[in-house]
């Protein structure tokens, strides 16, 4: 195809999206199309991956099994919002196995938040309700992105994680109702997840390299800067509702925005982190080559067996 | 207490779902595929959704405003009457499956037999649960069947696997006190009758899966009566944590 | 050692209803791929039937044949009722 060509379908592209039409995977679809949809949902399904260690490190310690079962619920769901999305970026022609080398040699990244430690039950409450929290406000617009398959796993996803940010806020009001041990716990939990969970929804716009082409493409409807202020407006009051405190001296109503304005983000902590230095990155990564190696011998038999028995009943049709 | 005996059988059936699904659980996340992993996670929810059942009937009969995590997790290990088999660690996948393939082939006879258990509500829970076990039953003895029945190296973990958990495969059939009690109450359900067909039904899916059926006749029990391996105590630890550290709270 | 083929999965929602395609998964063989299916998409009651399907069995139209293959239908009006006029008096038909 010569380049003139090439634009001219690029411009076609463009313009089915800027229609609304969905992207199919047999369409044709730009080079660049293609690889950015493939690392954007492929870290969208590296995060639901890892997301499960840091709350499955609870489930054995719940406290009530209520709770447990809930939480057990909520981390499995996981598992298979992961699959989802591996799945529909398999459409793109790559494979799981191909998305796991990239997770597991740190070639791909994952969100960030994962790499804190769970350390008391306060934080499956944080962790619902705030890391949750900010992911759904990633994730509704998703729902009406550009490429088809990614889409409809959003839909699906997004319905899916209703129950998840609810759970996680009512642990925390539990807590925070209960005795001064409890309400202290869930206190200490807000404090340390709180900047994170703003850090999460990625750096300023000043520095958020890929936007104006993903808002083209409806991989990205908003600004990170507008995503973290709509997160601060909609939580600082459930904060308020149940007694808790928002770890930010500057954090302030401001009358005239009809916003709060908030204090200074530590972004080379951010900055670290991505790079792989927060508090629980190797032990993460360690975890999940681990349950991968370790269950190679188990995928191996499954497809042996597989293949033995497709012998034998093409042997019995003989 | 005026249902002492009934209390504590069941307890007995309900402990054994309470260890189990608390050792699937510890799989969640660390599965040999994601499939796999949501599929382990669902039989360790059913188990934990029978516990449920069970302990709340049980706190009714307590009648002492004992709740269902006070039964869960505020008893002494020697008091948990759990059969050694569903205790024993995730060694690695074919230790997990084969527990589970163990324990399913008795548990799916057991309720079988207690859906006709003169208490209504006793019935009614193994009414629910026999669907739910059919399905774990189905699923394990098909992995058995893959792991026996693949490589070299699957067949040889699988048979190391049936071999080390042959020994508490007995104690599923062990009569208590207890338990003779509530089958002359008409309650109970007489596991010494299920032994026969259970070690049939094992051996088939052994062959078919291509293992050798472990000739051993030296069997560990004791759970029933309290008398746990080492590692119940390491799984209590983390289950009761919470109720210990922090007691008398709501959650 | 080969990695698990992918599978497409169609669930029944409710008898009366088609099977719709609602993903995919891994799985080594068919049987593995009807449980996975269970386990992975009915989680929350979505179906009472579900239909497994390698996916490299699927024969797909090509979209580059869209043109010959769908527009030649966009003006045969006249299998639609709408083509038909009928006078007001028939309400129904």
């Amino acid at each position: 195809m010569s380049e003139e060509q090439i634009r001219s379908l690029e411009r076609q592209f463009d313009e089915r999206i800027a229609r609304d039409e969905k992207i199919e995977p047999k369409d044709w679809m730009p080079e660049k199309y293609r690889k950015t949809h493939i690392r954007q949902m492929s870290q969208h399904a590296h995060s639901e991956i890892v997301g499960m260690l840091p709350e499955g490190n609870w489930i054995s310690r719940a406290p009530s099994l209520r709770r447990k079962v809930a939480l057990l619920a909520k981390v499995q769901d996981e598992a298979g919002h992961g699959l989802y999305l591996y799945s529909a970026t398999e459409t793109l022609g790559i494979s799981r196995e191909e998305m796991y080398e990239q997770l597991h040699t740190g070639k791909a990244k994952y969100s960030s938040i994962f790499n804190y430690p769970t350390i008391s039950w306060a934080d499956m409450g944080a962790v619902g309700w705030l890391v949750d929290g900010a992911a759904i406000i990633n994730q509704v617009p998703l729902c009406n992105t550009s490429y088809g398959p990614y889409a409809r796993a959003m839909i699906r996803v997004c319905k899916e994680e209703s129950f998840h940010q609810r759970q996680g806020f009512e642990i925390m009001m539990k807590l925070a109702n209960g005795s001064p041990e409890q309400k202290d716990m869930a206190q200490d939990a807000l404090n340390r997840w709180w900047w994170p969970s703003l850090m999460m929804l990625g750096p300023t716009d000043a520095e958020s390299i890929h936007t104006e082409q993903s808002m083209k493409w409806k991989l990205k409807r908003k600004s990170n800067d507008d995503l973290r202020q709509q997160f601060i407006d909609q939580t600082v009051p459930q904060a308020e509702l149940i007694g808790l405190t928002i770890p930010d001296p500057d954090l302030k109503w401001n009358e005239e925005r009809q916003s709060y304005d908030f204090g200074e983000i530590n972004w080379d902590e951010f900055w670290q982190v991505v790079k792989g230095h927060g508090p629980m990155n190797k032990h993460r990564m360690k975890a999940r080559v681990g349950a991968w190696e370790e269950g190679a011998w188990v995928r191996d038999a499954a497809m042996a067996h597989a293949e033995k028995k497709q012998e034998r009943k093409q042997k019995e049709a003989v | 207490m005026k249902n002492q005996n009934l209390y504590n059988y069941i307890l007995g059936i309900a402990d054994n779902s309470l260890i189990l699904g608390q050792r699937m659980g510890e799989l969640c996340g660390h599965g040999p595929s994601l499939e796999t992993d949501i599929a382990c996670t669902n039989i360790s929810l059913d188990l934990f959704g029978q516990v449920r059942s069970y302990f709340q009937y049980a706190a009714k009969i307590a009648g002492d405003g004992r709740t269902e995590d006070d039964i869960a997790m505020l008893r002494k290990e020697r008091d948990y009457k759990n059969v050694l088999l569903v205790e024993q660690p995730n060694t690695n996948f074919a230790y997990t499956l084969g527990r589970q393939f163990l324990f399913d082939v008795y548990h799916l006879a057991f309720l079988k037999e207690l859906q006709k258990s003169t208490d209504l509500t006793l019935s009614a829970i193994a009414n629910k649960c026999v669907k739910e076990v059919s399905y774990h039953e189905r699923f394990s003895s098909d992995w058995i069947k893959r792991l026996g029945d693949g490589t070299a190296e699957s067949k040889a973990k699988m048979q190391d696997a049936i071999n080390d958990l042959w020994t508490y495969t007995d104690e599923l059939f062990h009569q208590t006190e207890a338990d003779k009690a509530m089958v002359e109450e008409g309650f109970g359900v007489d596991v010494t009758r299920l032994k026969e067909a259970y070690y049939t039904e094992i051996n088939q899916v052994l062959e078919e899966a291509t293992l050798t059926i472990p000739e051993s006749k030296y069997f560990q029990k004791g759970g029933k009566e309290g008398i746990h391996t080492e590692h119940l105590g390491y799984l209590l630890a983390e289950l009761q944590y919470m109720q210990r550290a922090y007691p008398n709270m709501e959650w | 050692m080969k990695n698990w083929p992918l599978w497409e999965v169609f669930v029944r929602s409710k008898n009366g209803l088609e099977h719709r395609h609602c993903g995919s998964l891994h799985a080594a063989d068919e049987d593995m791929a009807l449980e996975n299916a269970r386990d992975v998409y009915t989680r929350r009651s979505e179906g009472v039937s579900i239909w497994v399907v390698k996916s490299s069995n699927i024969t797909a139209s090509n979209p580059d044949n869209n043109g010959e293959l769908f527009e030649p239908a966009h003006d045969k009006v006249y299998r639609h009722p709408t083509f038909y006029e009928l006078p007001d008096e028939v309400k129904h038909m």
